[in-house]
């Protein structure tokens, strides 16, 4: 530690954090811990924690460039070939850290320059136009807060789930961008102009056909998340975000818009993102994701404590505000309404807790919302009753139950 | 020229079956209104950004509708299509006797049902049985396959492997050549099977 001038710290070029804990000689320690499930496993400790068992008699680090994530953290995405899921039973409060925003591409992320970004807008429109990213900034831009949700967002089937492996493609953040209307108003739409396509520039070259009434209802083209420019996983430099529909529709990486007066019926539109409904129909643009709820505290890998319990989770709605979240704590038998962490807003994750004095026996907790169209979140039953056995997989908002076991274990209840 | 004889493709198109038309009728009238209104303060264009290059929209405007606008000239036949399939397909979808490690393209038959899904394998929405509009078909793989080389297929190989996967699924049969023309007119069995979504919140889940 002598080696470092404490009066003119930047002097000398600045130390890594590794280098002035250890001396360049870093090497973790195996211990055995006990894990949650009371299991003593064998893990090894941050190499700090060793020496730092008395932070008040070291200096720590010196402001740094980029903030970073305490190391006795470790929160992440759980990812497969082709999504990756927010681990919403970690995360607090509503907005999703932007590196733990869920992804779902087709194709890869790909590598944008945003010097050579460009957004076409053409088709039936009075005047087709080319915007640089540049452009896009100096119009009057649009912050909002609003959640993101893949509709293939259900899985079940096994006790050992946690919200994220059940429901983990839905994230939300902070947007900022340019209302599309405000992109078409340039533009100037032709008489007829009822549809529109919008194209992505990965490798999938993504494209939906939007409905006009979206369209210039709350379309945005976004450039920023969070306060800073959008993530390259989620459509940097620039992407189309629809509040409340299916994320799919939220082309990112957008490039071109073609106005027309029909939709193009495209391979997302037709055999995926669309569902089997009763009598062998198949419904399709279905966009608007419906109104769902979830315990993300206690739940699946948590264990409780007898005593004063504070449940917590979100619930949402792609039609509007929430209005209601009610959780039962005794298998659905009866239902107390949730207190709703304000402000409640429009197309956003929104926060719910309900304070419960857990005894120690066995049940099952489960929470459900009502949004402002009086739509109140199903049972998978009630899923199945109106789609029928063959039903698809996208759409899915059942209510979710946890099973809360003796010793405080919490698993899923799965479904089927 | 070609909008003209797309736009009769499509009233042929759509004659063909009623509730087809209407459900299509319904998909065109999406309100164009713009719903809030201009802020005073703004003036009438804001003078960024600039107008796009006719061949600009061209190199860009890759899009194949199901009345068959954007359809490229060129043709397609079948039998092209299976040598192509074979060297550049084949390895990630199967054959139709063999599954491959991504999406089947192939159905045996037109039910809902795949005989794989008897094993277990539940992907049993394929072209044959699922796809609504065989233009999609032309789109897709035109831009996003092969998937280790999107975007390198010329039109006369995208229409030739269209063709034969269609044959392949019992739509087309096995001379059939595909064009701008013959393509938008290929009639797929799941059409009819498409409705538009009524869910609009409020009380009843649907
Ligand atoms: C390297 C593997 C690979 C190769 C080679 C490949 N594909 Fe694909 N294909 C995929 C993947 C992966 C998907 C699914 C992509 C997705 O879901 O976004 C797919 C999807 C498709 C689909 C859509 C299936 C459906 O039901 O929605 C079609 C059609 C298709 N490919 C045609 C072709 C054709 C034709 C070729 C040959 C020119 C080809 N593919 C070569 C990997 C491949």
């Amino acid at each position: 530690m002598g080696k470092i001038n404490m009066e003119n710290p930047g002097s000398g070029g600045r130390m890594s954090r590794r280098k002035l804990l250890l001396g360049g000689a870093a090497t973790a320690a195996v211990v055995l811990v006990k894990s949650t499930f009371g299991k003593m496993v064998q893990t090894s400790l941050p190499e700090s924690s060793l020496l730092l068992a008395d932070p008040t008699k070291v200096p720590g680090p010196f402001p740094g460039e980029i903030g970073t994530r305490s190391e006795f953290e470790s929160l992440a995405k759980k990812a497969t070939l082709t999504s990756s899921r927010t681990p919403l039973q970690s995360l607090y409060g509503t907005i999703t850290p932007s590196d733990l925003h869920f992804e779902r591409h087709h194709a890869g992320v790909p590598v944008m320059d945003p010097e050579k970004y460009e957004l076409l807008i053409h088709g039936m429109v009075d005047k087709a136009m080319v915007f640089s990213l540049n452009d896009l900034k100096r119009f009057p831009s649009v912050t909002r807060i609003a959640f993101l949700e893949c509709s293939g967002n259900f899985r079940t089937g096994k006790v050992e789930m946690s919200p994220q492996d059940i429901c983990g493609l839905t994230s939300q953040s902070e947007w900022t961008g340019v209302m599309l209307s405000t992109l078409l108003r340039e533009a100037g739409l032709q008489s007829g102009a009822s549809w529109l396509l919008a194209e992505g520039s990965d490798a999938a070259v993504m494209t939906r056909s939007i409905p006009m009434r979206k369209a210039l209802d709350d379309a945005m083209i976004v450039y920023a998340q969070n306060g800073e420019a959008i993530r390259p996983e989620q459509g940097y430099p620039a992407r189309l975000f629809l509040p409340g529909w299916e994320g799919n529709t939220s082309i990112k990486w957008i490039r071109r818009i073609e106005v027309g007066d029909q939709p193009y019926m495209t391979r997302e539109e037709t055999s995926k993102y669309t569902e089997e409904v009763k009598d062998g129909k198949i419904r399709q643009f279905s966009f608007d994701m419906d109104a769902r709820s979830i315990i993300t505290f206690p739940a699946f890998p948590q264990q409780i404590e007898r005593g004063w319990v504070e449940i917590r989770g979100i619930a949402w709605s792609g039609r509007g505000r929430i209005v209601k979240v009610e959780v039962s704590t005794d298998a659905g038998k009866s239902w107390d309404a949730a207190g709703l962490t304000g402000p409640v807003l429009d197309k956003a994750h929104t926060q719910f807790k309900l304070l419960w004095h857990w005894k120690g026996q066995e049940t099952e907790i489960l929470s459900r919302a009502t949004d402002e169209t009086g739509y109140l979140q199903p049972t998978m039953h009630q899923l199945i009753a109106a789609r029928g056995e063959s039903m698809g997989g996208y759409h899915l908002n059942p209510i979710t139950a946890w099973y809360v076991k003796k010793d405080g274990q919490v698993l899923h209840r799965p479904e089927r | 020229m070609m909008q003209k004889i797309s736009a009769l493709f499509l009233l042929s198109f759509l004659h063909a079956c009623s509730a087809d038309t209407v459900r299509y009728q319904e998909l065109q009238t999406e309100q164009a209104n713009f719903s809030e209104e201009t802020p005073d303060n703004w003036p009438k264009s804001f003078g960024l950004g600039k107008e796009a290059s006719v061949a600009r929209i061209s190199s860009m405007d890759i899009d194949v509708r199901p009345d068959g606008k954007g359809l490229p000239s060129g043709s397609g036949t079948v039998a092209y299509g299976r040598s192509l399939y074979l060297t550049k397909c084949v390895s990630c979808h199967g054959s139709k006797t063999s599954s491959g490690i991504y999406d089947r393209l192939f159905s045996y038959d037109q039910s809902r049902v795949h005989p794989d899904s008897l094993k277990g394998n539940k992907r049993n929405k394929t072209i044959g049985n699922y796809w609504p509009y065989a233009t999609t078909l032309y789109d897709y793989i035109n831009r996003a396959m092969p998937f280790n080389a999107p975007g390198s297929l010329r039109p006369n190989e995208v229409y030739s492997l269209t063709a034969y996967l269609l044959y392949e699924n019992s739509i087309i049969d096995e001379n059939t050549v595909l064009t701008a023309m013959s393509l938008p007119r290929v009639k797929m069995p799941a059409q009819k099977r498409f409705v538009n979504d009524t869910r609009k919140g409020g009380a009843e889940v649907e």
